[in-house]
């Protein structure tokens, strides 16, 4: 489904394709990439990962230290103390958990921690529901990391190994967040290439000692407390030091490309050339579900498009405005709530202030779906398309949120 | 290593053993005659430079890294305020993985440092969790019992009938109603290889025990109760800081004793207190004190009385554990 | 003070990479009595030296007779940048060599 660009692949890289849940993908990747601690807690849909994990260390096959923790709040903890220190960590969760965390994500940003975690997206309580969608992400897309959302476990894999580039560059030293579907991704088997340790090693060098680390040769203080005089300059380091990491991103995505013939960029568009009518989706399902509306609705003459936004955090703005620019209508597909906003969709705010920006001035619409997992139907996103159309050719743009599969 | 359950190793006898070396300060925001400031000289002294400190918010953190300066020789990270002993665990953890594979030869012990708000109440589930999954750390908790840095409150360390401005002496409540919580009794209960009061009036006594404690970490956690008396806080002169602490031990409110591989042992001068006699009237440690001043004749019987019975208990682990 | 540097000229993180530099702050001007030894009295007893928080006793290679004729190869003196005037050495001192006298403006 992804988009493979063969071009300078030395084919040696894979060593095989093999089933695995997004979960399991994004282990493997860890394992991979060498990780030195991970440190995690176990939540739904996310615990599979760190099982496997806890394997691969049992087995031997990953050296590393597995700090069962006790909370969410001290796995990220944890990864910070381990971060700080100078190894490769990684930990994962969803929902709850990552509320629990929340204070912590601030520090690891503002600290400047390349750790990497895995977010399994699901709902937030209450009612306590397990099931996929992305209002626990949506909630912590202020904290300062890096996010990105996978479409497929493939994807998850080398965005995992991609993660870790780019976190550790000394141009970026920033956390960094790879989602994907609850359940939907992190509990269905697809098929995915997985590449010589060698190579994926070699693509994400170690760099110890390029930062200021915990260590008594070089005595550092972390963690300092800032008054007014200072607050303001530490912390715009750091939110400028997201907004530079774009290019970092991106040079890594092309290197990725070259070594492992493929490349994601930070928006994916699909059927875009022409589009009249697109959808903005994220995820996986939501995605796949669109691009097949899409496709039924460009079999009966409607120009219908997907674009897919993989980059969440720092935004694509320029990236996703090129790609809109021509279109006649727009809807934006989120699985989140803002509640209380002008309008309830968090990244149709974003979409659709990327749009303003840069005076681009169309029809969009915030559409609600697949909350706590309610199925997204194709004909749903079927009908999105001819909503479009309609609001195009009416003129007569719906002010509030669009709450799909709502009785 | 190789101290199984016997005699404390004396590294420092006389106070002339105590080491030159100073590792935290001067210049550090502490108020004028501040305990845990006097705490972290003595257990840096003792440690030397070869530790990483791991520090929860509070009275320490916020007077030692006020930006651009730091009080620290050593290196140290703040996180935050419960998550002491969790970074602490990474810390090690990440010592132990870079070292077995070759990336850092990193010597540094791990030294966790939080105050009674940071263990007693939100450090508390932490810290129980380092304890269990017995990660190489000594965690240090000065104790001074409130929440000072905010503007004194309450903490689970705070001791029966203490005023405190969250617990305020009024007509209905007179300072703090529950009594302080037994921590070493929790820790004691994880089975770590040791665990031991010491105060900052005898300092040859703890810098013996963060030796101590720092040598048994090959084999797990270790943990020291520091208790340091704060004057804003306790409403003493500034210069009765290790006067006051002093007298905490002598009249048996707050007794030295360590915990060596289950074997429990009083240390001077607690070891003479079983006998009640032998310790000094409970009224000069509370008189001194304006957090005390409010007491009435019969508060301070039942402050004696919990004295006595946390004594009781003593003397039955001490037969039993001896 | 310190220099209100940009964000730009600052190290990353707000981590502060010089040990010990607080010594910049000169917490001795929260003084508002001061402790004065007595170098006769004074018996080299390292216990103020000891008991000092900050700290800011100093305990020097500096020779001293006294005026009944002992002789000591130490002595300890206050170092007023930092004493923040607590008079804990007062109160500890075994034979009572250092008095806390008012700071005069």
């Amino acid at each position: 489904m992804t988009q493979v660009v063969e071009k300078g692949r030395e084919r040696s890289v894979v060593v095989g394709k093999v089933g695995l849940t997004t979960n399991y993908a994004v282990a493997h990747a860890v394992k991979d990439v060498d990780v030195d601690v991970v440190a995690a807690y176990p939540i739904t849909p996310q615990t599979t990962i760190i099982e496997r994990l806890a394997e691969y260390v049992a087995n031997g096959e990953l050296d590393a230290e597995f700090i069962p923790v006790e909370s969410e709040h001290s796995a990220l903890s944890a990864a910070v103390g381990a971060s700080a220190a100078g190894a490769r960590v990684f930990t994962a969760t969803s929902a709850q958990g990552l509320e629990l965390m929340h204070e912590i994500l601030h520090i690891a940003s503002g600290l400047r921690l390349p750790i990497v975690m895995a977010v399994p997206g699901r709902a937030l309580s209450a009612p306590i529901s397990i099931h996929g969608d992305y209002q626990d992400l949506m909630n912590v897309r202020d904290t300062g990391w890096i996010i990105y959302i996978a479409s497929t476990a493939q994807e998850a894999y080398d965005t995992v190994i991609e993660a870790f580039r780019v976190a550790e560059d000394p141009r970026v030293l920033l956390p960094v967040i790879v989602s994907y579907d609850g359940f939907l991704m992190s509990h269905t088997t697809e098929p995915v290439e997985v590449y010589d340790v060698k190579a994926v090693r070699e693509f994400t060098p170690r760099r110890h000692g390029a930062r200021p680390l915990l260590n008594p040769e070089r005595p550092v203080t972390m963690g300092a407390l800032a008054t007014p005089d200072w607050y303001y300059e530490i912390k715009y380091q750091a939110i400028n030091a997201l907004k530079a990491s774009r290019s970092v991103i991106d040079e890594v995505d092309s290197e990725f490309n070259r070594r492992f013939g493929r490349s994601y960029g930070a928006v994916e568009g699909f059927m875009l050339d022409d589009a009249d009518y697109i959808l903005v989706t994220y995820g996986g399902a939501a995605t796949w579900n669109a691009l097949e509306a899409a496709k039924e609705a460009r079999g009966r003459g409607l120009r219908a498009g997907v674009l897919r936004i993989r980059l969440f955090r720092p935004f694509p703005t320029n990236d996703l405005v090129k790609k809109l620019a021509d279109a006649k209508a727009v809807a934006v597909v989120d699985r989140a709530i803002a509640p209380g906003s002008p309008v309830e969709g968090p990244v149709f705010k974003d979409v659709y202030i990327a749009l303003r920006e840069y005076g681009v001035d169309k029809p969009v619409i915030s559409v609600i779906h697949g909350i706590s997992q309610r199925t997204m139907y194709v004909r749903d996103f079927y009908e999105l398309y001819y909503k479009l159309k309609d609001i195009a050719s009416t003129g007569n743009v719906p002010r509030e949120s669009l709450y799909m599969g709502l009785r | 290593m190789g101290m199984a359950s016997g005699q404390i190793k004396v590294g420092i006898r006389t106070i002339w053993d105590v080491p030159k070396e100073e590792y935290f300060g001067p210049g550090q925001l502490t108020c004028a005659g501040c305990g845990p400031s006097l705490a972290v000289r003595h257990i840096l002294k003792a440690a030397g430079p070869d530790v990483i400190v791991v520090n929860a918010t509070g009275c320490i953190e916020v007077t030692s890294t006020q930006y651009p300066y730091t009080a620290w020789g050593v290196p140290y990270i703040h996180v935050a305020f419960e998550n002491a002993a969790a970074v602490a665990s990474g810390i090690e953890a990440a010592i132990k993985a870079l070292n077995r594979k070759g990336i850092a030869n990193v010597k540094a012990k791990v030294i966790a440092l939080a105050g009674d708000g940071g263990t007693y109440d939100i450090g508390m589930q932490a810290l129980s969790g380092m304890l269990e999954r017995g990660h190489g750390v000594l965690y240090v908790l000065y104790d001074n019992e409130a929440y000072m840095n905010t503007g004194i409150q309450r903490s689970g360390g705070t001791p029966r009938f203490a005023w405190t401005t969250t617990s305020p002496v009024g007509s209905r409540v007179r300072g703090k109603v529950q009594s302080k919580k037994d921590i070493m009794s929790i820790v004691i209960a994880h089975h770590i290889p040791y665990a031991a009061t010491a105060s900052i009036a005898y300092p040859i006594d703890l810098m013996n025990k963060v030796r101590r404690a720092l040598e048994v970490l090959d084999e797990g956690p270790a943990f020291l109760h520091v208790f340091a008396p704060c004057p804003p806080g306790w409403r003493i002169d500034d210069s009765k800081t290790v006067e006051i602490a002093r007298l905490a031990v002598e009249t048996g409110v707050f007794p030295l004793f360590e915990w060596d591989h289950g074997r429990f042992r009083l240390n001077p001068p607690s070891n003479m207190h079983v006998d009640k006699s032998k310790r000094k009237p409970l009224i000069n440690y509370l008189k001194p004190q304006g957090r005390f001043a409010h007491l009435k004749e019969e508060e301070i019987k039942a402050m004696e009385t919990e004295v006595d019975s946390y004594w009781d208990y003593l003397t039955r682990l001490l037969k039993a554990f001896g | 003070m310190s220099e209100l540097r940009s964000w730009t000229q600052i190290p990353i993180g707000g981590y502060i990479t010089e040990p010990q530099n607080s010594v910049k702050n000169k917490t001795g001007s929260w003084r508002t009595q001061r402790p004065v030894i007595d170098q006769d009295a004074c018996t080299r007893c390292r216990i103020c030296w000891l008991y000092c928080p900050e700290p800011a006793i100093l305990e020097l290679n500096k020779p001293y007779v006294t005026k009944g004729g002992r002789k000591y190869n130490l002595t300890f003196e206050i170092n007023y940048d930092y004493c923040k005037g607590c008079g804990i050495c007062a109160n500890e001192c075994p034979v009572k060599a250092i008095k806390m006298v008012p700071e005069v403006v």
